[in-house]
């Protein structure tokens, strides 16, 4: 067995804060964000964009870009929706959600642009 | 003269069950409540007979007729078995379907419904052994009660956690921790990226560690862990106590801490102070998640007690945000099939009749909130695209050993699994086939992340591959 590395996490290190489901893995690829959108879109979810200060990434409200994208097939326009809220707030997190208006949940949500890169 | 009504003459002494409490030809209402008895007769006693005494015993009848039973319309109040099936695979055993009159059961007591159906009927001669298999509770008796405080989707809103299960563990060992070091222990698991922890069933107030001091300890580890990650979290506070008193005392301080979610044993404790608590975590916005100690005693004999299906929906209908439903892959008893039909009955609005998933009734929910099963037992890293593939994201999955066993310490078993959970998530999400490639999914992760692949290395050779004892009734 390997000798016992240490957990850096640290309060006031950027690095340690998350931003939940796929904040424990490597930023997703072009790829890879694709794959998710278009999984997201073919269950007919409806994707949502929203973006906040690193600051306050714990409130319950970011603030949403624009309207969700009901109707929204193509996945092509919701990657440019995402561009759009990035390159219009670039110092904030963005984050896409899938939206289930039968269940009322979102069935999908993570961060897609970090304000804070981490290593 | 009365409508429809023709006045018996008393005459006292003995009569076969089946004169008055079988009735064939019976069509179930929808108000009715319905259950199915897996039953072994005594030699001599004809089934028929077995299943009506069965049905007498757990509603009006005794066993000699009484001139009281003329004063009232017994017609109306008796429950009724309207039919015997031979069990698949199974000589002796035979099930006994029996309706009864909604009237027999006080609303919103699940008490009341199980002093009924499994009170002195399971000491009663004539039959050799006795197994209450399922229920079926009429919506209009589902109504009557206050399920769930909160519900799946509320506590989602709340935790802040979406398009994945949550992760959770068992603080170990069991007992004997000090408030301050089992505090430390939920801190690493905490800011390693789990989303609860759990305090283990028997740990309730012991002179090594006083529930006050715990709930003290746990609370600062709780939103020092918060600050740390950004994300929310919850240790599920064990305010199981000797009494209801003592109880509330230990939610409310809970309560006054901040903390998001409180846990109780139901069924050591009790169905009544269950309830009781249910509510008070509705009324103060507290997640309730609960443990399930006992409940093997009762549900493991394939001929005797009660089936866990009938244990899971008297617990949604009583209250409780989580609970216990075994893990199919782990340390603990679990056949598969029954497994996922006791899921559904967590979970779902509305559950169809399904004998290859032991479910003998459609159980309809209206709109009572689900409950969220929890995996937990003897599983590890290894096991998590099965668990993914199982379970979908409604369930919580709590590795105890599997995270504080980890051989850098628990914050970097805690990150194990969340590496392990999200990368399975994203490979679903892309439509890979996590029972067949789930091995690959786990190596390709661990390149990112050396907490995964010393995870891996440490549990690559544990396997709990043993026969269940509690299987469905097949040829």
């Amino acid at each position: 067995m390997s000798a016992i590395k240490n957990y850096h996490s640290l309060l006031g290190d950027p690095a340690s804060q998350r931003f939940e489901t796929f904040s424990y893995l490597p930023q997703l690829d072009e790829a890879e964000l694709r794959g998710q959108i278009q999984r997201l879109l073919d269950i007919g979810l409806v994707p949502i964009v929203e973006h906040v200060e690193p600051e306050r990434i714990h409130v319950n409200y970011w603030y949403m870009w624009k309207l969700p994208m009901f109707g929204e097939k193509n996945a092509d326009q919701v990657l440019g929706m995402l561009e759009d809220c990035r390159s219009s707030h670039p110092g904030h997190h963005v984050r896409l959600s899938g939206h289930n208006p039968i269940r009322q949940t979102r069935e999908a949500a993570f961060v897609v642009h970090r304000a804070t890169v981490r290593d | 003269m009365l409508k429809n009504f023709d006045a018996a003459v008393y005459d006292a002494g003995v009569k076969d069950y089946r004169e008055t409490y079988w009735q064939e030809d019976y069509v179930p209402k929808d108000t009715d409540l319905l259950a199915c008895f897996k039953f072994v007769p005594q030699e001599g006693v004809p089934v028929e007979e077995a299943a009506a005494a069965v049905a007498a015993e757990s509603s009006t009848g005794t066993w000699t007729t009484v001139w009281t039973d003329l004063l009232t319309d017994l017609e109306y109040y008796k429950g009724r078995a309207y039919a015997v099936e031979k069990v698949p695979g199974d000589d002796n055993a035979y099930y006994a379907m029996i309706a009864y009159p909604l009237d027999l059961f006080e609303e919103g007591s699940v008490v009341n419904v199980l002093t009924s159906l499994v009170g002195n009927v399971f000491g009663f001669k004539a039959i050799r052994s006795l197994r209450l298999e399922d229920v079926r509770f009429p919506l209009a008796y589902v109504m009557t009660c206050g399920g769930p405080p909160n519900g799946i989707l509320v506590e989602r809103d709340i935790m802040e956690k979406y398009g994945r299960a949550m992760l959770g563990c068992t603080i170990k060992p069991k007992l004997g921790l000090s408030a301050k070091n089992y505090g430390r222990a939920v801190y690493e698991c905490l800011r390693g990226g789990l989303d609860f922890t759990k305090d283990d069933e028997n740990v309730n107030s012991q002179p090594f560690m006083r529930w006050r001091q715990r709930f003290d300890f746990v609370s600062e580890a709780v939103h020092q862990a918060e600050h740390e990650t950004g994300e929310r979290k919850g240790h599920y506070l064990n305010v199981t106590a000797g009494t209801v008193e003592e109880m509330f005392k230990r939610a409310e301080y809970a309560k006054s801490l901040d903390m998001r979610i409180i846990m109780h044993d139901f069924f050591t404790a009790g169905f009544t102070a269950n309830t009781s608590l249910a509510n008070w975590c509705r009324d103060n916005g507290m997640l309730l998640h609960i443990h399930r100690a006992m409940h093997a005693v009762v549900d493991r004999n394939p001929h005797h007690g009660i089936h866990f299906r009938v244990l899971a929906k008297c617990l949604r209908l009583s209250g409780g945000d989580h609970l216990h439903s075994g893990t199919v892959v782990g340390k603990l008893e679990g056949d598969r099939n029954a497994t996922l039909g006791w899921i559904d009955i967590m979970r779902d609005r509305f559950i169809k009749e399904d004998r290859t998933r032991g479910i003998f009734f459609d159980q309809d929910f209206g709109h009572m909130p689900g409950v969220l099963p929890v995996a937990s037992g003897g599983i590890h890293v290894w096991h998590m695209p099965a668990l993914v593939s199982i379970f979908g994201d409604d369930a919580v999955f709590q590795f105890g050993g599997g995270t504080l066993g980890h051989p850098w310490g628990n914050a970097a078993g805690a990150a194990a699994n969340r590496v392990a959970l999200e990368a399975c998530t994203l490979a679903r999400n892309q439509g890979r086939d996590l029972e067949r490639e789930g091995s690959d999914v786990l190596r390709d992760a661990a390149r990112h992340s050396p907490e995964l692949a010393a995870a891996m290395e440490t549990w690559k050779e544990v396997r709990f591959e043993f026969d269940t004892v509690d299987k469905l009734d097949t040829k």
